[in-house]
C-alpha cells in the first residue's frame, strides 16, 4: 500500500503545486522520485511528530495542502492534540496518513500496533476517516482526501498486501461498494480485512450460506443508506476490522444503528480485544491471537446465524 | 522620553487599564501574564509588524501567532486599540454566546491569527507559515509570542530544531519571560535557565531584552538580517503583572480578578484621567 501511496503522491504533486509531504523520518527511499522532481515539496521533519502536524497546519493556513506521513501510532496518538487543535479545530486541509496500521507491523511489537487509531481519530469533530482495502484503493482514497480540502485521516498497511481490485476503484467519502451480493449474512469489512472477508465468504458459500461482502473504506462518514439497506435485507451483519472492538468501525456502525432504532441484534462485530499482545509473531499470528483468523471468524458467524435462526423459530 | 516613547508608553498604560476592566467585568484570571506582555505587543503592533488593520487577511501581512492563549485579553485589547475592531467589542469578552473567549477560537476576531490556549503549538504553526512564505517567495515575516512556562513543552524544542535547519530567518519567537507559571517560579519548577543559551545552542540568533523598555523592544523587534540564516529568539525579561504595584510579581493574579476598588486604584497608578 505504501508504494501505491508514494506513486499517487508523485502524480498529485505533478498536477497540483499545493501538495507538500511532511514525513516524520519514515519512507526510506520511498519518496526519492518526489524529492528529485520537487525538492521543495518534501520535508523530513525528523522524529518529531507534534511539530510535523503543527507545521502542516501552518502551511495549510497559507494555501498549501500538506500530507503528513509516518507509522500509524506516531502520527495519531503521539501528536493527537496537535491534530485536534491545529488541524481539526482550525478545519485545515491536512491529510494524515498512517502506515502499518492495525497489525501490519505485528512482529515489531505492540508499540507499532495501532488498534485504537480509528477510535481516537473518528471522534475528532469534522475529520473524515478512511481505511482503503488494497494498494489500488489507496490511490483513489488519497486523491479524494487531497481534493476534499478538509482534515482527513487515512490508515493504510505496509507493502505486499494482496490486491483485490482489478483497477483503481471509485472512492467517495460516505460511499461503500458491494463486492458480492447475497442474502443471509452481510460482511462489512474495512481496510485490509477485505481479503480475509472474501475468504470467509467463500467458506460460508460452500456451507450454503448466501453472503454479501461490502468494502467499507469510508469509516467516517459511514454509508448510512447502504448500511440500512444491508441490515434490512440480511439475517445478520458482521463488521470486520483489524482494530479494537471499542470505538472502531464496528462501534461506529452499532452507534448509528442504535440511534436509528434499527435492529442492532442482527450485528456481530469482529475486532481486536482489550489487551496488548506480548508474544512475537507475524500479522496472521497476531490476528489469530485476537480471534481474527479466517476460520475463527467463519465459525463465529455460523454459530451466530444458528442462534438467530433458533431464536426466530 | 522622546515623543514616540511617550505615545507608546501612553498606549501601553491604556491597554493595561483596559485589561483590568476586562478581567473585572468578565471575572477572568490570567491578568498577570496578560500585563507582562503588553509592551511586547505594543511594540509589535505599533512599530514592527507590517499590517493594515483595515485589511487583516492581506496575504502579504506579517503574522503574529499569540501562542500564550491564556493571556489573549492582551492581544484583544491591543488589536482593538490598533483599529482591527471597535474597542466597544471588548465589552463582550468572555460573555456567554459572545465571540471573544477567554482563550481564543479560530477567527474569533480580526487580527487573531491562530486559536491557542494549549501551549506549545504556536511555534510549529508559525514555522509552517514562515516556510510557506519562503516557498511562495513572499516577504512577510512571522512573529510567535510564547510564555516561559510554555517552553517546558517538548513540542517547542521539536520546533526549535526544525527552524534553524531550514534557515527560517523570517521567523522570530519572543518569549515573555516573566519568571512565573501557574503554580510557581518557572525556573524552580523546571531548569529553564539559561534560556537564551538554549535557543542559541539550537542554532537561533538569541537576543535578550528588557521586556518593558519600549525603545529596546522596538529596536529588537524590528531587527531583521536577511544575510543571517538563523531564526531569531528574543528572550524578553518581564515582570508578571507589570505596571500595577499591587499585582506585579504576585502570582495570585494568575487566578484572581480585580475588584472595582482595585480597578480605580490602578487607574490612578497608571496616571490615566
Amino acid at each position: 500500500m505504501r508504494n501505491a501511496f508514494a506513486e499517487e503522491i508523485l502524480e498529485i504533486a505533478r498536477q497540483d503545486e499545493r501538495l507538500i509531504v511532511l514525513s516524520a523520518d519514515i519512507g526510506n527511499r520511498l519518496f526519492d522520485k518526489l524529492k528529485a522532481e520537487f525538492p521543495s515539496r518534501f520535508y523530513n521533519t525528523g522524529v518529531a511528530e507534534a511539530n510535523n502536524i503543527s507545521i502542516a497546519a501552518g502551511l495549510a493556513a497559507s494555501g498549501f495542502r500538506p500530507v503528513c506521513y509516518t507509522i500509524t501510532p506516531f502520527i495519531t496518538y503521539r501528536c493527537y492534540e496537535q491534530i485536534r487543535i491545529d488541524v481539526c479545530y482550525h478545519e485545515m486541509p491536512v491529510v494524515i496518513v498512517g502506515t502499518g496500521s492495525g497489525l501490519a507491523y505485528a512482529s515489531l511489537g505492540a508499540t507499532h500496533h495501532s488498534c485504537e487509531d480509528i477510535a481516537v481519530m473518528r471522534v475528532l469533530p469534522g475529520i473524515h476517516v478512511a481505511a482503503p482495502a488494497d494498494a489500488l484503493e489507496v490511490k483513489a482514497c488519497l486523491r479524494a482526501a487531497f481534493n476534499l480540502g478538509k482534515p482527513v485521516y487515512i490508515r493504510i498497511g505496509k507493502k505486499g498486501e494482496p490486491v483485490i481490485h482489478g483497477e483503481v476503484p471509485a472512492f467517495k467519502f460516505g460511499s461503500w461498494s458491494i463486492l458480492r451480493q447475497g442474502s443471509d449474512v452481510c460482511l462489512l469489512s474495512t481496510g485490509n480485512m477485505l481479503e480475509p472477508s472474501l475468504k470467509i465468504a467463500d467458506i460460508l458459500e460452500d456451507a450454503k450460506i448466501s453472503v454479501s461482502v461490502v468494502n467499507c473504506a469510508s469509516i467516517k462518514p459511514l454509508d448510512e443508506e447502504m448500511l440500512e439497506k444491508m441490515l434490512n435485507s440480511h439475517d445478520a451483519v458482521a463488521t470486520i476490522e483489524e482494530h479494537s472492538l471499542m470505538g472502531g468501525f464496528g462501534g461506529a456502525v452499532v452507534e448509528w444503528v442504535v440511534d436509528q432504532n434499527l435492529d442492532a441484534r442482527k450485528i456481530i462485530r469482529f475486532g481486536t480485544k482489550d489487551y496488548f499482545l506480548h508474544r512475537v509473531g507475524e500479522q496472521e499470528y497476531a490476528r489469530n491471537q485476537y480471534g481474527l483468523g479466517v476460520n475463527q471468524i467463519t465459525e463465529k458467524i455460523v454459530s451466530f446465524l444458528k442462534k438467530r435462526h433458533d431464536r426466530t423459530k | 522620553m522622546t515623543p514616540d516613547t511617550n505615545l507608546l508608553d501612553r498606549i501601553a498604560r491604556e491597554v493595561r487599564f483596559k485589561l483590568l476592566e476586562m478581567s473585572n467585568s468578565a471575572q477572568t484570571g490570567h491578568l498577570g501574564g496578560s500585563l507582562s506582555c503588553v509592551d511586547i505587543l505594543v511594540s509589535a503592533y505599533w512599530r514592527a509588524l507590517r499590517i493594515d488593520p483595515a485589511n487583516p487577511c492581506d496575504p502579504d501581512r506579517d503574522r503574529l501567532i499569540f501562542s500564550k492563549g491564556h493571556a489573549i485579553s492582551a492581544l484583544y485589547a491591543v488589536l482593538a486599540k490598533r483599529g482591527f475592531f471597535p474597542e466597544k467589542d471588548l465589552d463582550s469578552f468572555n460573555e456567554e454566546g459572545g465571540c471573544l473567549p477567554e482563550q481564543p477560537s479560530p477567527h474569533c476576531a480580526p487580527g487573531v491569527e491562530w486559536a491557542t490556549g494549549s501551549l506549545g503549538h504556536g511555534l510549529g504553526v508559525g514555522i509552517g507559515m514562515a516556510l510557506a512564505a519562503r516557498l511562495r517567495g513572499k516577504k512577510y515575516r512571522v512573529y510567535v509570542v510564547m510564555s516561559d512556562g510554555e517552553c517546558q513543552e517538548g513540542s517547542v524544542w521539536e520546533s526549535a530544531m526544525f527552524a534553524p535547519r531550514h534557515g527560517l530567518n523570517n521567523l522570530k519567537v519572543i518569549v515573555d519571560f516573566n519568571k512565573w507559571q501557574a503554580t510557581g517560579r518557572s525556573c524552580e519548577i523546571m531548569a529553564m535557565e539559561p534560556l537564551s543559551e538554549k535557543f542559541s545552542s539550537f542554532g537561533w540568533r538569541a537576543i535578550e531584552v528588557q521586556g518593558h523598555d519600549i525603545n529596546a523592544l522596538n529596536a529588537t523587534l524590528t531587527d531583521w538580517n536577511d544575510d543571517d540564516p538563523r531564526p531569531i529568539a528574543v528572550i524578553a525579561h518581564t515582570v508578571k503583572g507589570y505596571g500595577i504595584s499591587f499585582i506585579q510579581d504576585d502570582n495570585n493574579w494568575h487566578y484572581r480578578s480585580p475588584s472595582n476598588e482595585e480597578v480605580a486604584k490602578a487607574k490612578v497608578e497608571l496616571q490615566l484621567p
